[in-house]
């Protein structure tokens, strides 16, 4: 993009997406969210769409190591962003440790919301090992400790129709107590 | 979605300009509002100024020692910072106490100030709403008004603002600092940002056509507690019913009017002496409300009580 004069302006674009530590140029329509880009241009259906206005976190991805809603964003926002997906997080016979976790616990039954979880899960615990509070920390000044109230509000954006919460939470707790 | 155009901004003085040039133009910063609304067809830009790249994500102190917060920093970006949960705590409590952490890693403090109310008419195309139509009349009187306002509506719009983090601004007497299309730039007291319906229920703030907000200013922390209280139908991640922010003296109350609400009267009152529930009395007593929203004046009332209480002990 980098135009900045409005009869420069155009409805389509190349944009470059970093995703899963590929460089990735593609010719899209603006509107298309970053959502429809990762699923029907690159293929990378594990991301999944479940109510696309940003109230069910199924399209959690990660942009720059932070997680974020990829339906309420358009592609072209993000041109040059690093972008990491479920595919990105592990792979067959190399499984991220939340993805360990979640199968060692049952965190799911029709697994539709996984992905999502998996990649919430993954920003979770960077947030928390970088200090970030939440809603359920009291003491502001104080260092983060994942409790499970701490751990059950951090994934308030991430709903699950079968409600695997306790699973959900068992499979994190499992993660950040390893890592505590 | 209707198709648009599409540019990145330079610098703030000329995204300014480029949006006064044309009435069709929204700046796009987080897009969490923006973009949900596009795609409901609630709004329809046929070009967008992306702003979300300007160098103002910065948080700095004050010459006064106060803080600086610009326009494209994320709200999990000032929640976390050490100066806000140390100096301003009602700030980041009432950060996180809205939406969820992937909509805050993207929302920001600019954004925030600027978005949408969630009624449920002005986010249903299909039913009259003068924020959406001005004269077609407000679906919400007489209709599903849960979540209406109570104080300062009209007979034209009883939507109420859904940010949480305007009313710790409130309480923390903040000021907007902005830059128009002509590059001059201004500050607006956090409580002239916001308009009151009226009979023009679509026209939310003072801002002028272009003018883009650069920043919020904090000023030196008021003597005392502050605390940040939210009541809604589930524990996270809901928009609220009613909210009250505290700060040395001053209340502030949010979900209760299309205005984050300075609660003036309550102040007075308390400063006169009045326990907390004759200042959250004297608040609400010109309170009104269209049926589905009764309870919110005996919730906003008790709610209000109980953090003034808080504070005191």
């Amino acid at each position: 993009m980098g135009q900045n004069h409005l009869t420069d302006a155009i409805q389509r674009g190349p944009v470059t997406l970093v995703v899963n530590g590929e460089a990735r140029t593609l010719d899209l329509d603006l509107r298309t969210t970053l959502l429809d880009a990762l699923r029907e241009t690159l293929g990378l259906t594990g991301t999944k769409k479940g109510c696309d206005h940003g109230q069910c976190g199924a399209c959690t991805v990660l942009v720059n190591g932070v997680r974020i809603n990829a339906c309420l964003s358009l592609a072209v926002m993000h041109d040059g962003d690093a972008v990491t997906t479920i595919e990105g997080i592990g792979r067959p016979g190399a499984l991220h440790p939340l993805q360990v976790a979640f199968l060692d616990r049952d965190a799911f039954q029709c697994g539709y919301c996984t992905p999502g979880q998996i990649c919430s899960a993954v920003g979770l615990l960077a947030e928390a090992a970088a200090g970030a509070p939440s809603q359920a920390t009291a003491d502001l000044t104080a260092p983060i400790a994942l409790t499970d109230p701490e751990i059950r509000e951090r994934m308030s954006g991430n709903l699950c129709r079968c409600s695997a919460y306790p699973q959900i939470l068992d499979a994190i707790r499992d993660v950040a107590g390893a890592g505590a | 979605m209707r198709p648009f155009t599409y540019e990145r901004a330079a610098d703030p003085a000329a995204a300014a300009k480029a949006a006064a040039q044309n009435p069709d133009a929204r700046f796009l910063a987080g897009g969490t509002n923006l973009l949900d609304l596009m795609k409901l067809g609630i709004e329809r830009p046929g070009h967008l100024i992306d702003v979300a790249r300007l160098p103002l994500a910065a948080i700095e102190d004050t010459a006064d020692g106060g803080l600086r917060l610009g326009a494209m920093t994320t709200n999990s970006t000032v929640a976390g910072d050490p100066r806000v949960r140390a100096r301003y705590p009602v700030l980041a409590h009432a950060l996180l106490a809205g939406a969820s952490p992937q909509l805050r890693n993207k929302a920001t403090t600019g954004g925030n100030l600027v978005q949408r109310t969630r009624c449920l008419y002005f986010y249903d195309p299909s039913k009259p709403c003068n924020k959406r139509d001005p004269g077609a009349g407000c679906s919400a009187l007489g209709g599903l008004n849960r979540g209406s306002a109570i104080l300062g509506q009209s007979e034209h719009c009883v939507a109420a603002n859904p940010s949480d983090m305007a009313v710790a601004l409130q309480v923390l007497d903040a000021s907007v600092e902005t830059v128009g299309a002509d590059g001059a730039t201004r500050s607006i007291a956090i409580d002239d940002l916001h308009r009151l319906p009226g009979d023009t229920p679509h026209i939310e703030t003072s801002l002028k056509p272009g003018e883009l907000i650069t920043a919020v200013v904090l000023p030196p922390p008021p003597e005392g507690p502050q605390a940040y209280r939210k009541a809604r139908d589930r524990a996270s991640y809901a928009g609220g019913l009613a909210s009250v922010a505290l700060a040395g003296g001053r209340v502030a109350l949010g979900a209760v009017s299309l205005k984050p609400w300075r609660a003036r009267k309550a102040e007075a009152a308390l400063a006169a002496g009045a326990t907390p529930a004759e200042a959250a009395e004297a608040e609400l007593a010109p309170a009104r409300s269209q049926g589905g929203n009764d309870f919110k004046i005996n919730l906003t009332r008790r709610l209000m009580a109980a953090v003034i209480q808080t504070g005191k002990a």
